[in-house]
């Protein structure tokens, strides 16, 4: 994992702008920019461990922001940026986050073998049956489709260690049964999904 | 997979399936008697071929359910469903008090405040009547699933998913409560059913479960289960086993026993197994999970050399995936007498189901004999059209007899009396 690189890039967006103090008149597009400057303007996230935001559902949102703001979910810059969101600035940022659109679906093909055995996971462990068969969630449920594959390792990892506190105990529950390799086949296979 | 014995299991399951709708009349009547629109139009049935352990692949329907997570945010005010809700006549609902979200489990204490638990957020609130006004006030945070509480004697005990704390002297200043110190932490971590309701019994001890670690698993010897410890945490003792998942429990007032709701496996199938309402007659007695279901269901993976009848049945079937949580005994005067000492059960309501089934209070009237004679929902309406506008959590007795109901759905507590129409809305 990249630590420095996403240090640097924290106190970058923290010099950009604050996200978490409201000025007067200022739009929610201009609040968000600092969200975009690492998430990605378009949906995309080109920086490694900082997850696409694209399409995802606005109710998933709430909850992560929700969660940031509460510190279940620790991640510095993320509570530092919700710190001081009030319940309707969370209802905002989810919806404005919710219209950016979806990752393109992957140009790489990926290694027949690992593609096969990643999607035999997704049947075996029914991450479709949430996620949904074109694994783009809904409600409260992620988009996981074509996500940064180091990301989706990474939240796996921590839902199975129970260092990432899901809202519900659903992921951490889902996970249990899953292997470190599998795991890597796993977001392989989701990174790539099309 | 050898075909014969795939077409056995199936007839195995298809009898036992057609026997299960021919039990006794108290656990034949749960379904038809509560859901009547809710009954999906095919007649019941597995699918056919091999019993199915998990969703079916490829099944279009079952590959839109999914858990239904309630937002983190309390619903404002003005837009609570009391309005909507359906009660018995001569009884009426009103906001108690708004903004607590994800409100679960109730407990009041001997001054009259009411504390509240939650799953999803990490504080517990204390909700203080003033003037005629509710206040809301944050007397513990920062903990991890503070689902669970109980109260005796002007201590306030907190459950959170792996260990126990108390609050002593929590209603002598509200606004300046000690931190909870911690009794008990011999718990496990797991996420899965890891959250707890905790009620003290009349023996003056604090009882816990520790739920199956998985829809499906095999629990280890320290999981499925309700354990109960002295109020300084000492003298643990297993009370019950093969219990999936229980997140609500009272002691019947008259006979004493201990009577509790426990949540069956998800996606054998839509209409079964049910879910139970169990009564534990003596320390240590399993009730079947993860092998036996609803009393007379064989799990299809875990059930293989196992009889249902080695395990405590269910007195009462309370509907499939309706996940029932907290339940009372009532022992108020404001109700009518046929309501002294019934159960009224909360049921959260399903989602491993295409037809969402709860999401109401139920009450079951006992026999003399501490058995189940009848149920009638009391309280429905949170469920329209197939989706929630409300969810049923815990209930709780106020002294005055009055009950007050929490929905984790839009984080509010609700009062439920008899007879003074205090406000018009039924």
């Amino acid at each position: 994992m990249s630590t420095p690189r996403f240090m640097r890039l924290a106190a970058a967006a923290v010099l950009l702008c604050a996200a978490s103090q409201p000025l007067l008149a200022e739009t929610i597009a201009e609040r968000a920019a600092p969200c975009l400057a690492c998430h990605g303007d378009k949906g995309v996230s080109e920086t490694p461990d900082i997850p696409s935001l694209g399409g995802q559902p606005a109710p998933y949102l709430l909850i992560q922001l929700y969660l940031f703001r509460e510190k279940q979910r620790t991640v510095d810059i993320m509570n530092e940026m919700t710190k001081s969101f009030t319940d309707d600035d969370l209802r905002n940022f989810s919806d404005f986050i919710a219209k950016l659109p979806a990752p393109p679906p992957s140009t790489d093909a990926g290694e027949p073998e690992r593609m096969a055995r990643g999607g035999a996971l997704i049947t075996a462990h029914r991450c479709n049956s949430c996620h949904g068969l074109d694994l783009a969630g809904r409600e409260n449920i992620p988009r996981v489709a074509n996500q940064r594959e180091e990301y989706l390792a990474r939240a796996l990892r921590e839902y199975k260690s129970n260092t990432r506190h899901g809202y519900d105990g659903v992921m951490a529950e889902a996970t249990q049964p899953i292997t470190e390799a599998q795991i890597a086949d796993l977001a392989y296979y989701i990174a790539r999904f099309r | 997979m050898n075909p014969s014995i795939t077409a056995r299991r199936s007839i195995l399951l298809a009898g036992t399936i057609a026997g299960l709708f021919m039990a006794a009349p108290v656990f034949a009547q749960t379904p038809p008697a509560a859901a009547p629109a809710a009954a999906p139009a095919a007649a019941p049935a597995l699918p056919p071929g091999s019993p199915l352990i998990g969703r079916p692949e490829g099944n279009a329907d079952a590959a839109k359910l999914a858990p239904v997570a309630a937002p983190p945010l309390a619903a404002a005010a003005d837009k609570l469903p009391t309005a909507a809700l359906k009660l018995p006549p001569g009884f009426n609902i009103e906001v108690y008090s708004s903004g607590i979200p994800n409100a679960r489990s109730l407990r009041i204490g001997d001054k009259g405040t009411v504390f509240v638990g939650t799953r999803f957020g990490n504080k517990v609130t204390a909700i203080v009547k003033k003037d005629g006004k509710t206040e809301n006030k944050t007397i513990a945070e920062g903990l991890y699933r503070p689902n669970g509480l109980a109260y005796r004697n002007g201590t306030l005990y907190i459950a959170e998913l792996s260990q126990v704390s108390k609050i002593e002297n929590v209603e002598d200043n509200l606004d300046k409560v000690n931190k909870p110190t911690v009794i008990y932490s011999d718990l496990p971590k797991d996420e899965a059913h890891g959250w707890k309701f905790i009620a003290i019994g009349p023996d003056n001890k604090l009882y816990i479960p520790v739920g199956q670690p998985g829809n499906n698993v095999m629990p280890p010897p320290t999981h499925g289960q309700i354990r109960r410890i002295n109020l300084d945490g000492t003298g643990m003792e297993v009370i019950a086993r093969g219990v999936r998942n229980t997140v609500g429990f009272d002691w019947n007032p008259v006979n004493k026993q201990l009577y509790f709701s426990d949540n069956g496996r998800d996606w054998m199938s839509e209409d079964v197994p049910q879910d139970e309402l169990n009564r534990v007659t003596k320390v240590g007695e399993h009730f079947g999970s993860p092998y036996c279901y609803q009393g007379n269901l064989p799990d299809p993976e875990f059930g293989w050399g196992h009889k249902c009848s080695e395990f405590t049945p269910p007195i009462a079937l309370t509907g499939p995936h309706s996940a029932g949580l907290g339940l009372r005994f009532y022992t108020g005067s404001q109700f009518p007498a046929k309501y002294k000492n019934a159960i009224f059960l909360a049921r959260h309501g399903s989602w491993n189901r295409t037809n969402k089934f709860g999401g109401d209070i139920i009450v079951y009237f006992l026999n003399k004999d501490g058995s189940v004679k009848s149920s009638e929902v009391f309280i429905s309406g949170f469920l329209v059209d197939n989706k929630y506008i409300g969810r049923p959590v815990d209930v709780e007795f106020m002294k005055d007899g009055s009950m007050l109901l929490s929905d984790d759905w839009n984080g509010a507590v609700y009062r439920i009396s008899y007879g003074k129409a205090r406000t018009a809305s039924r």
